[in-house]
């Protein structure tokens, strides 16, 4: 395989490498040039933890009721079907009756879970 | 990518036939789970478990009995006898779970039908480890057996002891799946492959002795493999997590899963790192020895009955990775007659733990077996037969399993190894013994009745005769054990230095004892 020349690393991973850098770079740079370029001046209100504006209410390790628990995942996991319907659709005509079938065992998993949650009243804000 | 998997008209659909079993189960656990919305009694939702097993069973066999041994799926799944006898040991397994849980789940106040839907896709996940032609495929069948046991073990959703359990078992799993998934990567890294048989001869041709490329993969692959076995060093999880676990789930823990990872170890080590045996006999043997005396010495210090098991089945899969230590189809063929009778022999002793949990007693500690005799002489007689088996004990099949395992390894030239374990079974025989003596030479404390049933005494049954049986007439097993192994050495990617090395003649010892 063709290498960078003067080093072992093979040519093609060099994007890579270039694309760690940027990223690296990118949240650094703002960092490193707010920290020489701002002024220091501190007050109380300033030192405030951040809550997008508003003043903060409490302790930041809140608990919260198991019920925002039982919504995220059910979130996630048909956030996650749609991720997947998505892809299937664009190559739907060549993947054809094989990923129909894939397809419906899918999302007949997904709806026994969805019949499940709602039969467990996962959907009552009780 | 898209356009090579289609191409080949129908050629996606290939081999699915193969995976029947394992699509019975799992859409049988969905619909149990389906059934167990419907239903207020959860019996219904057990049997239609079992009926979902057998089915299972019953189709896995005509397959075997009708079908050529095949990989399909681009690779990803191999049909063979070799998966086939773990997963008639995982069908058994997972009927006799759900036949003990029954009354047991009454006694607890645990009236979940998940449960055994739950049990359904672990049983699941099991085969397809047992069939993995690919690590990936092996990795995505052990996470989908251990998420379903997390929850099974935590299903006492009241008892600390049982959230203790889940929370242990969850963060060792983690981690243990962590271990294997770099080694898997690791391999990747090396060979350009996940697929068993590729890695194989991608090794045969390029790996030289003693090659640290191959190495690192190969200690975290075992690594990741002790933990599921249980095998010392890494068994501290085992009997914080047997102890507080339910104990029908404790049974199915015991032989399940550790029997899974057992079918895919051997399916790695002697397939995959064929042709690199020095790099891993030696690690596996230290495995070994630590389990073995780990397991039996630890052993003599519990009270708890379910700790004493965690710790004799700690000793135990050291007995059985003796039979991967001897290596080729003579040690593959002793690995496999030992756990399918450890299993037998465990659930068995499980059941009877399982009868002694009554509403108000325990049931778990060693007192509790005090003068069980005088009460329950049936039972009694049982856990004695149970005992003498898992000690080693002739006509039990105990002993027949201990033999395999030792005669492979003589054979292969490791005679200090079955020294150690022949040292270990006498050492075990004091803590087995112990339950022996308590439930005959003590006066009983209580007589109160134990919580049988039906299905948990077909299981004492079914279990009791066929250690007896298999005890005093092992040839089935044997015989079929090692007709499933036949193709084995075909399917292996002959190293270039010539055949492979096997080791003969443990069959004609068991031969000449079996008569």
């Amino acid at each position: 395989m063709e290498s960078v020349p003067g080093t072992y690393l093979p040519s093609i991973y060099f994007p890579v490498i270039v694309v760690f850098v940027v990223a690296a770079a990118a949240p650094l740079a703002p960092l490193i040039l707010g920290y020489l370029v701002r002024p220091r001046r501190s007050y109380a209100r300033k030192l405030l933890p951040y809550e997008s504006g508003n003043p903060p209410v409490g302790e930041p390790r809140y608990r919260f009721s198991v019920k925002f628990f039982i919504i995220a995942m059910l979130f996630v996991v048909f956030d996650v079907e749609v991720a997947f319907l998505y892809p299937w659709a664009v190559a739907f005509d060549r993947l054809g009756l094989f990923g129909f079938i894939e397809m419906t065992l899918f999302v007949y998993f997904l709806v026994i879970g969805y019949l499940y949650a709602w039969r467990k009243g996962a959907f009552e804000w009780r | 990518m898209i356009e090579s998997m289609v191409d080949a008209n129908g050629s996606m659909w290939a081999g699915v036939e193969y995976l029947v079993p394992e699509l019975i189960l799992v859409g049988a656990a969905s619909l149990l789970i389906l059934l167990d919305l419907l239903c207020r009694k959860k019996e219904v939702v057990a049997f239609a478990g079992i009926a979902g097993c057998l089915a299972a069973l019953v189709t896995g066999f005509t397959l075997l009995g009708s079908a050529a041994p095949a990989v399909v799926l681009n690779g990803m799944f191999v049909f063979d006898g070799y998966g086939s006898f773990f997963k008639l040991l995982f069908y058994l397994t997972c009927i006799m779970t759900i036949c003990m849980s029954l009354r047991y789940l009454r006694v607890e106040r645990v009236g979940f039908g998940e449960y055994y839907a739950l049990l359904l896709l672990s049983t699941a996940g099991m085969m397809f480890m047992a069939s993995a032609g690919d690590l990936i495929v092996l990795f995505l069948g052990l996470e989908l057996m251990t998420l379903s046991s997390y929850v099974l073990i935590g299903i006492r959703r009241d008892s600390l002891r049982s959230n203790e359990a889940a929370i242990k078992y969850f963060l060792l799993g983690g981690f243990s799946t962590a271990f294997l998934l770099y080694g898997v990567a690791l391999i990747y890294g090396r060979t350009g492959t996940t697929q068993i048989n590729e890695v194989a001869s991608i090794l045969a041709l390029e790996a030289e002795p003693g090659d640290l490329t191959v190495l690192l993969p190969v200690v975290f692959l075992v690594v990741g493999f002790g933990y599921k076995i249980a095998a010392a060093p890494f068994h501290m999880w085992a009997p914080d997590v047997y102890e507080g676990a339910p104990t029908p789930i404790t049974a199915f823990l015991s032989v399940g899963p550790k029997v899974a990872a057992f079918a895919a170890v051997g399916r790695v080590f002697t397939v995959g790192f064929d042709t690199v045996p020095e790099l891993w006999t030696r690690l596996i043997m230290v495995l070994a020895v630590l389990s073995i005396s780990v397991g039996s010495i630890l052993a003599l210090a519990q009270t708890n009955v379910k700790r004493m098991l965690a710790y004799s089945s700690i000793a135990h899969a050291g007995f059985a990775l003796l039979g991967l230590i001897a290596g080729g189809p003579g040690g593959l063929t002793s690995m496999m007659v030992y756990l399918a009778i450890y299993g037998l022999m465990n659930l068995g002793a499980f059941a009877v733990v399982i009868a002694l949990r009554r509403e108000g007693v325990q049931g778990e500690t060693l007192s509790d077996f005090e003068g069980l005799a005088k009460a329950h002489p049936v039972t009694s007689v049982l856990m004695l037969i149970f005992m003498f088996s898992l000690v080693g004990i002739p006509p039990t099949a105990g002993f027949v399993g201990k033999f395999a395992v030792f005669a492979a390894v003589i054979r292969a030239g490791y005679t200090p190894l079955a020294v150690i374990g022949v040292v270990f079974s006498v050492v075990s025989a004091f803590f087995y013994l112990r339950v022996v003596i308590l439930m005959y030479m003590r006066e009983p404390e209580s007589e109160e009745p134990l919580s049988t049933s039906l299905p948990l005494n077909l299981v004492l049954a079914a279990t009791v005769a066929a250690i007896i049986v298999l005890g005093v007439y092992p040839s089935p097993l044997l015989d079929f054990a090692q007709s499933a192994l036949t193709g084995w050495e075909q399917a292996l990617p002959q190293p270039v230095g010539g055949p492979l090395q096997e080791n003969y003649g443990l069959f004609e010892l068991l031969f000449i004892y079996s008569n």
